[in-house]
């Protein structure tokens, strides 16, 4: 029986699009991993590290024959049993089920947990890591948060240096110029083939899904970088011959999902009552680096460094010093032609949240519509997000 | 009934009527105000620089002691601010919109200089952000702490932290100051700040006896106002560290136990609490301890700006790898073992019967990872852990008959603790 690494990755030449999407489905649900598990076991040396949203720099694991698997909760997929007598209910719902799969044995074969700084909660879920998996490495990821290359630039390579070498004693490699600038040339690519399908969505909503696309970049969280940039590639050549009739809706940026995700009901419900998502954050760590990075050099640990430094994309997690994120948010909405915002974020969500007001004042100076509600991952009934987005939807057709 | 004043409260409150005054009047006299936040604050610099703080923390708690955060957070909520986030920030920011009167009902001067010190919580920097949207013409900088996360302080972020503070921070102090920093001073705040954080350790340690002489969570917030706020590495903060070092030694050389709002009682259980107070039902909620005969005899909040129980001390030697290893040691930057190790010190040192940990809805930064910590302390040490959720100033998320429920049950288990401890001793 082939693997269930290898039977997605098998026939991508001749996948219809039908079966693209039921790939991606298929991984989406899959809470044991066993795209990951497969890949792992297929090579001795292959290591599974597992990270928590929005960003890391996924080329370094790469680099190093490891598989960079997103974890982004379960939504409503598994019971929450355990995981509630880890959190306050005032606390969002994604630790809940990260923690939840970790003791129920869905994270086993994973080697390392990464943890980007992005808010308290995935700071001291981290903790929390270190306390549960004593024989695992846990590592916070600091970002700076100074974009001077003398600076922050300094200690976000030492940072890397670090993680590089925390990683490679897991198998025993260490990181390559040539294999890092191998990865980054993947990344690279995969970056513009997500560039050239979001565009595609923004061209023509109706000829591909939000929900659909949101499935493909989920992909992307689990499947090695060489079989998504091949898949992707597929379904952008399969896309132009789409039948479908675009429908009267307007055309909305959704901000403020790039942690815990919405689940993908809400998703479809946005849709359905009206609204084309022509951009959003859903997977912002898949995007987060704005351009190419140089694959050709004899620092690449440099060209990372810079890259986050001066390409990163806008994002709640990170201070805004001389690039305040509403100007960004008006950019995307601009280039999207879009005609309001929908701030849609988690529960309790710190980073969303207290950025929400800074962008709604913005968008009112200019003039952009917008709404706003607030979701757990697991939300069952959409009727409230239905009425909304379709009162949002109506309102700006009528009016303009 | 008002609570019974020792001279050093009665030294602290003019402190701070001094400082909410000179900050009044701060537009007449010139003096810069610099509006910065608890955790890792670089009191010494401002010192040096001659600026007078205002931190937006202290306000926040502030204004709940004085039952004006509901009002101030409404008006945050009517402003956009969701329901869902930190309180502190919420209240700060509804007290600016309805005018930024403050504590002591004057109005509080706008920022020359915000000054973010980013240390153990990520929302300070989304306050911060927000804060430079309400002051548009106010100079920013900005100082990035990374987290302790292995347990340790990297050499790295160390020189991270110096470079921020010599390229970014520093700079502007200069600028908006318009003088450059005088090393001479910076030493001296230094000096100062390293003798009241020595007394203040004294104070706390004092616990250990039996006895103890103060309550280290109610009373602690107390004693560490002026180490927080706007005195640490002047002399009047030495001088009031040296009067309350005082009183202390005095209750126990007469075995007295803490003051409390309702005079002294007999010590019956020693606790440890981890996690801030709630400030709205303050003296309701010390009371829920007291009547059980329950004292604090460690606390985790009151490190928040700073541990100085590993040793410590600002230090003029080389003063920004001292500010910098500061900032990276304040309480809620340690990673949760770290924490863990802490309060289990707390425990040991001063043998106490069990531990409270109050949760509180605003502050993910202290409260993820709470329910980990407890099990964990649990197996630890075998003792009773009290689990409680209230709120720092709203007032909405105190409920007195939960907490109350929760407490009752919490002391009996430490009643029958305390009979079987007593048994097995009697049998041995
Ligand atoms: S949903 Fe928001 S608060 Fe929760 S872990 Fe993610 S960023 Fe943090
Ligand atoms: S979340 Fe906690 S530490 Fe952070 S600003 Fe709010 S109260 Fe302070």
């Amino acid at each position: 029986m082939p693997s269930r690494f290898a039977e997605s990755r098998s026939r991508i030449s001749d996948l219809t699009l039908d079966e693209a999407f039921q790939t991606a489905k298929k991984l989406f649900e899959d809470l044991s991993f066993g795209y990951a598990t497969d890949w792992k076991s297929e090579q001795q040396n292959r290591r599974i590290v597992g990270f928590l949203p929005i960003y890391v720099p996924r080329e370094i694991l790469h680099a190093l024959d490891m598989l960079p698997v997103g974890l982004f909760g379960a939504g409503d997929k598994i019971p929450v049993v355990r995981g509630d007598a880890y959190f306050q209910s005032y606390i969002c719902h994604l630790p809940r089920t990260v923690i939840e799969m970790a003791l129920n044995d869905s994270l086993k074969d994973f080697d390392a947990f990464l943890f980007p700084a992005i808010c308290d909660v995935i700071r001291n879920l981290s903790g929390i890591f270190q306390l549960t998996y004593k024989d695992k490495l846990v590592r916070f990821l600091d970002f700076p948060q100074n974009f001077q290359s003398a600076v922050g630039g300094v200690f976000y390579r030492h940072e890397l240096e670090r993680l590089a070498a925390d990683l490679g004693a897991l198998n025993g490699k260490s990181l390559s110029t040539d294999a890092l600038n191998h990865s980054i040339g993947l990344y690279n690519q995969n970056r513009a083939l997500l560039k050239d399908l979001s565009n595609f969505r923004s061209s023509y909503p109706h000829k591909l899904s939000a929900a659909d696309h949101y499935l493909i970049l989920r992909a992307g969280q689990v499947m090695t970088v060489e079989h998504h940039n091949a898949y992707v590639e597929r379904i952008l050549e399969l896309l132009p011959s789409v039948e479908a009739i675009e429908a009267d809706k307007i055309r909305v940026v959704v901000s403020g999902s790039f942690c815990e995700q919405p689940p993908l009901g809400l998703i479809r419900t946005v849709e359905n009552a009206g609204c084309y998502i022509v951009d959003d954050d859903f997977q912002l760590g898949l995007k987060w680096t704005e351009g190419d990075i140089p694959d050709k050099t004899e620092d690449p640990v440099g060209a990372l460094v810079n890259a986050y430094l001066n390409n990163s994309t806008f994002s709640s997690a990170v201070y805004d010093g001389d690039n305040p994120k509403e100007i960004s948010l008006e950019r995307q909405v601009r280039e999207h032609r879009a005609d309001g915002v929908i701030f849609c974020a988690p529960s309790f969500c710190d980073p969303a949240l207290l950025d929400r007001p800074i962008l709604e004042k913005a968008m009112e100076r200019k003039h952009i519509r917008h709404i706003g509600f607030q979701y757990h991952e697991n939300l069952g009934q959409f009727h409230v997000v239905k009425e909304q987005a379709g009162t949002f939807a109506d309102m700006i057709k009528l009016w303009d | 009934m008002s609570v019974q004043k020792e001279n050093s409260m009665v030294k602290q409150k003019q402190m701070l009527a001094d400082h909410f005054m000179a900050l009044s009047e701060a537009p007449m006299t010139g003096r810069k105000v610099c509006y910065t936040f608890v955790p890792g604050n670089l009191t010494e610099l401002i010192t040096a620089f001659d600026m007078l703080p205002v931190y937006p923390e202290i306000n926040s708690l502030q204004s709940g002691m004085r039952q004006r955060s509901r009002d101030f957070i409404r008006e945050a909520e009517d402003a956009g601010y969701s329901e869902d986030v930190c309180s502190y920030v919420k209240c700060d920011i509804g007290m600016m919109l309805q005018g930024n009167i403050g504590p002591t009902d004057q109005q509080l001067p706008p920022p020359d200089l915000l000054l973010l010190s980013y240390t153990g919580c990520f929302v300070f920097m989304k306050w911060f952000e927000n804060l430079r949207h309400l002051y548009p013409k106010a100079e920013i900088a900005m100082l990035h702490i990374p987290y302790q996360a292995d347990g340790k302080v990297e050499p790295s972020a160390i020189e991270y932290i110096k470079e921020q503070l010599r390229t970014e921070v520093i700079p502007k102090f200069e600028k908006v100051a318009g003088r450059k920093i005088d090393d001479a001073v910076l030493a001296q705040c230094m000096n100062r700040s390293a003798m009241a954080e020595d007394l203040l350790i004294n104070v706390f340690e004092s616990a250990r006896h039996r006895p103890s002489p103060i309550d280290a969570y109610f009373g602690g917030v107390y004693y560490i106002g002026p180490i927080f706020t706007s005195f640490r590495g002047s002399q009047a903060c030495v001088e009031y560290y040296e009067e309350l070092w005082k009183e202390v030694q005095e209750r126990v050389a007469l075995k007295l136990g803490p003051i409390t709002p309702d005079g002294t009682f007999t010590e019956k259980y020693r606790l440890v609490v981890e996690g801030p107070p709630n400030w709205t039902n303050f003296r309701d909620f010390w009371k829920l301890f007291y009547e059980h005969g329950a004292v604090f005899v460690g606390s985790t909040y009151t490190r928040v700006g700073g541990v100085y129980d590993y040793g410590f001390r600002h230090s003029a030697e080389d003063p920004l790898k001292s500010l910098a290893e500061y900032c990276m040691g304040c309480y809620t930057n340690r990673n949760l073992p770290q924490r863990i190790d802490l309060i289990e010190k707390f425990i040991k040192d001063c043998d106490a019967d069990g531990l409270v940990i109050n949760s509180i809805k605003s502050c993910n930064s202290f409260s993820a990872g709470q329910l980990a910590m407890m099990r964990d302390i649990e197996e630890r040490r075998g003792i009773p852990v009290g689990f409680i959720e209230t709120d720092l100033v709203d007032p909405r998320y105190y409920s007195y008959s939960n907490i109350k429920n929760r407490l009752d049950s919490f002391f009996q288990m430490l009643e029958q603790r305390k009979e079987l401890v007593g048994k097995a001793v009697l049998v041995s």
